[in-house]
């Protein structure tokens, strides 16, 4: 039977060991249904989610709210919207209990003296002219002003298929600007032309993620696998899609059988009462969802399965790695 | 002190039920190490050890903690949790 010592040994045992027991529990909440950019391709204003629920108003049941989360079990609250910096108290009432991620536009700048190291991803969706087309503005000109230098900041980078080719320059903007980039991909929820996938589209695309890793290591926040699973929809020669998420509301999980999923996960809408399918669009084709984090966590939650050899299990602690450093449970 | 009949039957009884929910190949209870830590060396996560303790619970009648799991790291472990458990609940 194979084994973790007998498939790793040394550094990557060690490594192995590091991760092994972190534990990370988290959930998404939405901390605000308003936003002051409205992205063509937005899943949360193009399904309708940001009238799902009213807002919650009264700070005091946030933070009550936070406080049952935490009895709860969760260790990682991860923020977004609409644009959560709309409502900096609301922001604090999650951080001053736990440790929490906060995505951003990044045209608010996020004030260190209050949430001083509170992580924080900037969304990117291309260079100024797909951010203009797809976002009504270049809001990286903005964000990266705002946000230079930041230890605790990063860029996640929503790759168009109109990026091919491209990538370098932004990646070497991020560099310049001090910053960190995560990758991921354009889902296109609203079916904007020529924004859709074709399968050489993502074959070029997998190699031009590689080749940025390889050229920008410090810059950077990823991984060959992920690269692989997120551009091919399948990982140990299995598809991605509704039988597999694993970041399905757990309360809401009907499946049977139920597939390797994340525990204790539930995405909140801003009532703090209703929840919401799973961590991105209700109304989003499981079958061509590129959510980053869905497929992240899929490698994740599937670990024994990484356990049929070397390379394996390896990939699954790159995998690893990359989300636990996202969320500052590992240094960068 | 050698380890009771008892306490051996309950260590191949929780490696038989970790073995076949896990669907673990190539072992039986009987090759199965009691100390093999299970994080460490089976790769076992937080959700296989709820549905190892789901099937405990209702074969021994005992509830098991959530917040136990970081400590039942090993099948004698487990066994051990579990004998004291029910010797609680006897006392109860
Ligand atoms: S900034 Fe974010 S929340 Fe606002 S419209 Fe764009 S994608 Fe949606
Ligand atoms: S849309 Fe994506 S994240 Fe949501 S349930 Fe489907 S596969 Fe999972």
């Amino acid at each position: 039977m194979q084994t973790v010592s007998t498939l790793l040994s040394g550094e990557w045992y060690e490594r192995y060991r590091a991760i092994s027991r972190l534990n990370m529990r988290s959930s998404i909440y939405d901390v605000t249904n308003r936003c002051n950019l409205r992205c063509k391709g937005c899943f949360f204003f193009s399904s309708d989610e940001h009238t799902a629920a009213p807002e919650e108003t009264d700070i005091g049941r946030w933070e009550a709210f936070v406080e049952k989360e935490q009895a709860r079990g969760v260790n990682l609250a991860i923020l977004i919207g609409g644009e959560p910096t709309l409502y900096l108290d609301r922001v604090a009432a999650f951080y001053k209990r736990l440790p929490t991620y906060c995505a951003t536009n990044g045209l608010i700048k996020i004030p260190r003296d209050r949430f001083p190291d509170m992580m924080v991803g900037i969304s990117l969706w291309g260079d100024e002219e797909d951010e203009k087309l797809l976002r009504g503005k270049d809001a990286f000109s903005i964000s990266s002003k705002n946000y230079a230098g930041d230890p605790y900041t990063y860029y996640l980078y929503t790759i168009t298929p109109r990026q091919l080719g491209r990538t370098e320059r932004v990646i070497k903007r991020i560099d310049d600007a001090g910053l960190k980039v995560h990758m991921q991909l354009l889902s296109n929820d609203e079916g904007v032309e020529g924004f859709s996938w074709t399968p050489s589209q993502l074959a070029d695309i997998r190699a031009e993620m590689d080749a940025m890793l390889a050229q920008y290591p410090r810059t950077v926040i990823s991984c060959r696998y992920y690269h692989e699973v997120i551009t091919t929809g399948r990982m140990l020669g299995r598809p991605f899609g509704w039988n597999e998420c694993p970041s399905v509301t757990e309360p809401l999980d009907t499946r049977d059988p139920r597939p390797k999923r994340l525990i204790r996960f539930i995405r909140w809408a801003a009532d703090l009462q209703t929840m919401h399918r799973c961590c991105t669009s209700a109304t989003r084709d499981c079958r061509t969802c590129k959510d980053g984090a869905a497929h992240m966590s899929w490698v994740m939650v599937n670990k024994r399965d990484h356990l049929r050899s070397t390379e394996d299990l390896q990939n699954w602690i790159e995998v690893y790695e990359m989300f636990a450093k996202l969320y500052k449970f590992l240094p960068w | 002190m050698p380890e009771s009949k008892e306490a051996r039957e309950l260590v191949l009884r929780i490696a038989e039920i970790i073995i076949g929910e896990l669907k673990l190949e190539e072992i039986t209870p009987e090759t199965f190490d009691p100390d093999m830590d299970l994080v460490d060396e089976l790769g076992v996560d937080s959700m296989d050890l709820a549905t190892v303790a789901l099937v405990l619970q209702d074969e021994y009648g005992v509830f098991i903690d959530e917040d136990d799991y970081p400590t039942l790291k090993t099948v004698r472990l487990i066994a051990e949790y579990l004998s004291a458990k029910m010797a609680a609940g006897k006392n109860a």
